[in-house]
């Protein structure tokens, strides 16, 4: 029998804990969809993808009603187009892009990823044209989503694409500049991307998975916050991470029961449960007022790392019991313009990109979402993104960086862009200039870790 | 297919009542319930079997949101398995 206090706490984790589903994201292959013809190519990515996906929104919603919990994003990911575009040899990628975004608001979705291209060690047929179209494809569409993988631990960093994703990164914010750079809030740079990621910027549907697949991405940060306010007190550090395992583990069932239903009722095989802990703008929901709620007076002082390390650890402990298969990124993500606690910090001047780069190696996933000097130059942005994605490298996990250059805004001011992308301090960088060093281009080779076999 | 039904807000007269006529109403048979009150706060819980009930789920929740309205309480419908699921391994 169902204990009375169980279910009132699951009411209160919903009702006033912003406990949520962050994402029913249904992944889907478009290796079927080339054609040397562009234009038939992208009809037939239109036609695969409405013809796959047109119940999927319903189906989140029914689910929402019926369970009672609400899942805030129903959104697709698709094979990187830089492949699909392979055959085409067609400068006006662009053309992918629309068909996307008209899918997306066809079905209804939030968010389209897999504008994608993965060049960890070389460039393909497609590669280069699909990265030189990203400002414009994130210009004229509202809801595709783009990534670039550009290192791993087994490839070593492409140094000539981390170059090239500065100027990428710029220009893009550039071309969005009358709409707070938004543009650059839906581009990803990746080491190590994961193929079954739900979440966004960067989810794409990885050439190793099936023709279609849900994934799903839970959240919670509030639930973990409101655990340790209630009972935290004088609790030791071992004692803490015991409270947050079992939240996890009560997070993630509610994450792998959705997954598990709109798996059922869509007739697509279930993927993975994305243990993320994912915060949102609203007011308690954040991963920063939970590494203050362990006693840190302001996310970003000494011991923030250390904090956030078990955190993170004790969130995938939890949550791997918990679900049959766990993927994509799990783990806590620190996105600065998402988390009413960082903006905070960021605000005080706790928090900065360097002490943010620190945590990013025991986290996933990596300089998210922090706004920087519009001034800033493509080689500082290329060199951010060099830094993170060696700690991804060395490391063996997971790092991004999706800055956004605040095009003639100062360290100080502030971008708004409401909705879940929330408002970016724009953060100080530091001095001196990499220029050099990023214009040797080339190859980084891969650390020893690579080595294993 | 079982439910939860949770009723919470101000004890008033016939909240019981007014939650169960409501179910009656649409066939739907309750199996279980329980209630306390304290301090003044009253906290209900009902399992029901919505199986043979003659409305769409949408519908019977908006039922239960008016008796909410009408009795000044919080009203949740959810399907059972959401508690089983987090509650029990």
């Amino acid at each position: 029998m169902l204990e009375t206090k169980d279910i009132l706490e699951t009411i209160n984790m919903i009702d006033n804990e912003n406990l949520d589903v962050r994402t029913v994201t249904m992944g889907i292959s478009l290796l079927d969809c080339l054609d040397q013809d562009i234009d038939k190519s992208a009809n037939k990515v239109y036609d695969k993808i409405c013809r796959y996906a047109k119940d999927l929104v319903k189906t989140g919603e029914d689910i929402e009603k019926e369970y009672g919990i609400p899942i805030i994003n129903k959104r697709i990911s698709v094979t990187p187009i830089g492949m699909v575009a392979a055959p085409c040899q067609s400068k006006n990628i662009v053309k992918f892009a629309k068909a996307l975004d008209k899918a997306a608001n066809t079905l209804g979705v939030n968010f389209i990823g897999g504008y994608s291209a993965l060049v960890q060690k070389g460039f393909a047929a497609g590669d280069y044209a699909l990265i030189e179209s990203i400002p414009e494809a994130l210009s004229v569409t509202e809801k595709v989503c783009s990534s670039v993988n550009i290192g791993s631990t087994k490839a070593g960093i492409n140094m000539d694409a981390v170059k090239m994703m500065g100027k990428i990164v710029k220009d893009t914010a550039l071309k969005t500049a009358d709409k707070d750079c938004i543009g650059a809030a839906k581009l990803v740079v990746f080491c190590n991307a994961p193929e079954d990621n739900p979440f966004m910027a960067g989810a794409f549907h990885g050439v190793g998975e099936a023709d279609c697949v849900i994934n799903v991405g839970v959240s919670g940060p509030g639930v973990v916050r409101a655990a340790l306010a209630k009972d935290g007190q004088n609790k030791d550090i071992a004692e803490i991470a015991e409270m947050i395992k079992k939240t996890a583990f009560k997070i993630t069932r509610m994450g792998q029961l959705v997954a598990k239903e709109a798996s059922k009722r869509l007739c697509v095989p279930f993927g993975i449960v994305d243990l993320s802990l994912a915060p949102t703008p609203a007011v308690g929901d954040s991963v920063a007022y939970i590494l203050e709620e362990m006693g840190l007076e302001s996310c970003g002082c000494h011991g923030t790392t250390a904090a956030l390390a078990l955190l993170n650890d004790a969130v995938k402990k939890g949550g791997v019991m918990a679900s049959s298969h766990v993927g994509g990124l799990s783990g806590a993500f620190i996105p600065v313009s998402e988390d009413a606690g960082m903006i905070a910090a960021a605000k005080k001047g706790t928090l900065d990109i360097t002490k943010l780069e620190a945590m990013t190696s025991v986290c996933s996933v990596g300089l998210d979402m922090i706004a920087v000097p519009g001034d800033i130059t493509p080689e500082t942005i290329s060199a951010i993104i060099a830094d993170e994605a060696a700690i991804g490298m060395v490391n063996t996990k997971t790092t991004a960086v999706r800055l956004i250059p605040a095009i003639g805004k100062k360290a100080g001011e502030t971008l708004e862009f409401g909705g879940l992308l929330g408002s970016a301090p724009i953060m100080p960088i530091r001095e001196g200039s990499p220029k050099e060093f990023i214009q040797r281009g080339g190859r980084l080779p891969s650390p020893l870790q690579a080595l294993k076999n | 297919m079982k439910a939860v039904i949770t009723v919470i807000g101000k004890d008033s007269v016939g909240i019981l009542a007014k939650v169960s006529g409501a179910c009656a109403e649409v066939g739907v048979n309750v199996v279980e319930v329980t209630q306390s009150v304290l301090q003044n706060m009253f906290a209900m819980i009902m399992l029901v079997e919505i199986e043979k009930s003659n409305v769409s789920f949408d519908q019977l929740k908006s039922n239960l949101n008016k008796v909410g309205e009408n009795t000044n309480t919080k009203i949740h419908i959810m399907h059972e398995d959401i508690f089983n699921s987090m509650h029990k391994i």
